[in-house]
């Protein structure tokens, strides 16, 4: 492995890890916020809603501040390892960086001290009031930093100048459609991401029939979350693909492992073996009209094979090889729509259940059962979605006009892996205590103290989780 | 002033912000050992920076991200530069983040010491290196024609970039100190201990500062382009710290940790004087003509005057809830006080 990859494995391995810890904390802080919300607003309820947000609220204090140590790692990455990429694209990439610490990091980490550690000096709105700024400053975070993402795979607003990308047009970069999807994409599938963890932990307790009046009303805010979640992930990720047929037709291509012009109407592969050295599928199962549902939502149309685009790209690029890692891009495509799908009917199901009749959500075992087993499935989904998204994109790091082999700085190979080594050492380490902790305080509930805890923030007296006095200060 | 010299200070009040807010939590993790004794004490100067270093960290994201938007070539050329550096910085605060968290999750004393070494050294580490890095870039990097930087690991440490480090670490060590006297009640045997440790490191980082200021004027002749009013600013340095000392003896904690506060602000400004005074941003140990200037290195002006109107509107806005978080958290940590109870 040369600086090229090893550089390209230490981005791809850094940013999947903290994706792994800020999806949760993305979604979580909202679903923390409504629960809180509802506390507040709804007297008859606090004690049931208190208790929720103090158990969750938890849950999400140990996830968080791992979130924060590893986004250094990436706020710094860029100049480290890819300093020609941040030569060239400085003047664009670095303002909605810097506008995602000014508006949202720190925002972040000062109110969820405040709600946190607050309790017994703010008041109850303050406190409420902290949270939202939380969950707001999430949101805020990743559409900036969605919106840097997107404009390397669209680039909009500019002209290049000296070897470098100049800012043309900032309404332009702030609008780029491209932007607005992935920022949907994102946002539905951190959703997805918390609605199941939420839907699984308090799965597991009320198959247990331990406090289950503040369980059932976890797993049914879960549940609209996940409703809403999926929902927005599959239109927005089917949107995504389409749009990518156009403004990134290698990318589509390599999603449907097309090698050829697909016929009108275009099969959709269901399992393909793929030779990438022959430029061909050696054997794929297809189902007809599928492909041009997909594409065109028709019954008709074709798409360019990877080879015709291939040739289109070495004449507007220059001759090189742009073909991206088509089986990766294949099989993640189809683990994350799989996932996807699973999802979607599990929480429509969900609905179902509850509107079929009254406590039917909270007796059908079978159901709990399997939303405790779905827990990871959201993750695995997020992490081969990223997988097709940037893997078929390669060799462009910035979409049509810098390579990732031009972007990486110079360094050596051995300074590129003594840091890669160093890194994931701690990052493995870093996922397997959150994991941990998360698991031992979801499994002790509510009315149990978790055998290990939190020195920063140990399991809170739920009973009131500092909903004590709220009539007082109110 | 124009937008390329504005975004200059800025990114020099960022960076003094991260050095004076980190810095003191950063003392105040490396002091712990030696001036904790119980378990109760342990938590309690914890405590002291639990709600805050958090926020504190961020600044040192918000450095690199506004050099990133402002001095995209600068700020490749250090980041890449000091490569190592900046691996071992990222390693230390991952790591030294987490032990918060973690250090009480299994009730072993082992697990415990091997935590607190972590908070220990992922705190002298960073407090090191950033003096290195910050000697490094007055002293300058191999600098090549392409603006990219040569040479490796041992290019870094230079007499000069070692005495940069041990400065800001004893530097570190003062101003946490001054920041326990503020957050510990004052009838507790460990805020007399914190006196003493305040003393103590007091007097070890003045001389180190002493050694970094005549280096960097007589030995390696960093400061030469000072015309007659830069020299002010060292010399606050120093006069600021000389007065910590009487402060302490004349038990006026505030004033003491204003002082230390004050000191790390005129030497980080000196080190940015430094590079302003000579236009450069980055110099180049193989030829001077090689080093990257103020000009060359920033932004275009769109995107300066972009930046300039959102810090215009987020760094007062940020700073304002940070010290209302302060104000929220002012009262002082007792090491017997529900400490093992409500967390930190």
């Amino acid at each position: 492995m040369d600086v090229v990859d090893l550089s390209r494995f230490q981005f791809a391995s850094t940013s999947i890890f903290h994706f792994f810890f800020v999806s949760l904390t993305v979604g979580l802080a909202f679903l923390i916020a409504v629960m809180e919300t509802i506390a507040y607003v709804r007297k008859d309820r606090r004690e049931v809603y208190g208790k929720a947000t103090g158990f969750f609220g938890h849950l999400f204090l140990i996830n968080f501040a791992v979130g924060v140590v590893t986004g250094i790692v990436q706020e710094f990455q860029f100049g480290m390892n890819w300093s020609e990429y941040s030569d060239f694209v400085g003047n664009i990439f670095g303002v909605p960086l810097a506008l995602e610490v000014l508006m949202a990091f720190f925002l972040e980490s000062t109110f969820i001290g405040l709600w946190w550690f607050g309790k017994d000096r703010l008041k109850p709105w303050m406190r409420l009031a902290s949270i939202w700024l939380v969950a707001i400053g999430t949101q805020i975070s990743a559409f900036w930093i969605v919106l840097a993402n997107a404009w390397m795979h669209h680039p909009v607003g500019y002209e290049v100048v000296d070897g470098q990308a100049r800012l043309t047009d900032f309404g332009a970069v702030v609008f780029n459609y491209k932007a607005w999807l992935y920022f949907a994409h994102v946002q539905g599938s951190a959703w997805v991401v918390a609605a199941f963890f939420v839907l699984g932990i308090s799965a597991f307790h009320l198959l247990r029939r331990q406090d289950t009046d503040v369980y059932s009303r976890s797993l049914r805010i879960g549940l609209v979350f996940a409703a809403v979640g999926t929902v927005f992930s599959v239109v927005s990720g089917h949107t995504e693909a389409q749009v990518a047929r156009e403004d990134q037709p290698m990318k589509f291509a390599a999603m449907e492992a097309q090698w050829e012009t697909s016929e009108s109407p275009a099969p959709w592969s269901l399992v393909a073996l793929i030779d990438q050295d022959a430029r061909e599928n050696r054997w794929s199962i297809e189902i007809p009209y599928v492909g041009s549902i997909l594409a065109y939502n028709s019954l008709e149309g074709r798409y360019d094979g990877i080879n015709q685009i291939e040739e289109q790209y070495d004449a507007a690029y220059g001759e090189d090889d742009y073909t991206p890692p088509v089986a990766w891009v294949y099989w993640s495509f189809r683990i994350m729509v799989a996932i996807g799908s699973l999802l979607l009917a599990t929480a429509f199901l969900g609905l179902f259940l509850w509107w079929r009749r009254k406590g039917g959500l909270d007796t059908t075992r079978w159901f709990l059962r399997a939303l405790v087993w779905f827990i990871p499935l959201p993750w695995i989904a997020n992490f081969t979605g990223w997988m097709v998204t940037e893997m078929g994109r390669q060799p462009f790091m910035v979409y049509g006009e810098l390579t990732v082999a031009e972007g990486v700085s110079a360094n050596t190979a051995g300074e590129v892996l003594a840091g890669l080594v160093g890194l994931w050492a701690v990052y493995l380490a870093l996922i397997g205590l959150d994991i941990y902790l998360l698991s031992v305080t979801a499994r002790a509930g509510i009315h149990r103290k978790p055998e290990a805890q939190l020195v920063a923030a140990p399991a809170p007296d739920y009973e009131d989780a500092g909903f004590q006095g709220y009539e007082r200060r109110n | 002033m124009d937008l390329v010299t504005l975004w200059f200070w800025l990114i020099a009040l960022t960076f003094t912000l991260y050095f004076f807010l980190e810095g003191f939590d950063f003392g105040v993790d490396i002091l712990r050992p030696t001036l904790a004794r119980t378990e109760a004490e342990e938590r309690a100067l914890t405590g002291t920076i639990g709600p805050f270093w958090d926020g504190n960290e961020v600044w040192v994201i918000a450095a690199a991200g506004l050099m990133f938007s402002t001095f995209p070539v600068w700020y490749g050329a250090v980041f890449s530069g000091m490569y190592p550096l900046f691996v071992l910085i990222l390693l230390a605060l991952l790591l030294r983040g987490v032990s918060f968290e973690y250090r009480n999750q299994v009730d072993s004393a082992r697990w415990r010491a091997f935590w607190d070494w972590m908070s220990f050294g992922g705190s002298v580490v960073p407090s090191f290196l950033w003096g290195v890095i910050m000697a490094k870039l007055i002293e300058g990097l191999p600098v090549n024609a392409e603006s990219r930087v040569e040479g490796g690991f041992a290019a870094m440490f230079t007499p000069f970039s070692l005495v940069g480090g041990v400065t800001t670490l004893l530097l570190f060590m003062l101003h946490g100190a001054n920041f326990l006297l503020l957050r510990l009640h004052t009838d507790t045997v460990l805020y007399n201990r914190a006196r003493t440790a305040a003393l103590r490191w007091g007097a070890l980082a003045t001389v180190a500062i002493v050694a970094f200021v005549v280096m960097g004027y007589v030995t390696e002749g960093l400061f030469e382009s000072f015309g007659v009013v830069p020299w002010v600013f060292p010399v606050l340095a120093f006069l600021t710290l000389a007065t910590i000392w009487l402060a302490l003896s004349r038990r006026r904690d505030t004033l003491a940790f204003t002082m230390s506060g004050l000191t790390i602000l005129f030497a980080t400004v000196t080190v940015f004087l430094a590079l302003f005074t000579r236009g450069e941003v980055l110099p180049s140990t193989l030829d001077p003509a090689y080093g990257l200037t103020l000009r060359e290195s920033a932004s275009q002006h769109y995107t300066l005057v972009l930046m300039t109107w959102v810090g215009g509107i987020f760094l007062p806005l940020i700073i304002g809830y940070q010290i209302w978080n302060y104000y929220v958290f002012r009262e002082r940590v007792r090491p017997d006080e529900g400490a093992l109870t409500h967390g930190y």
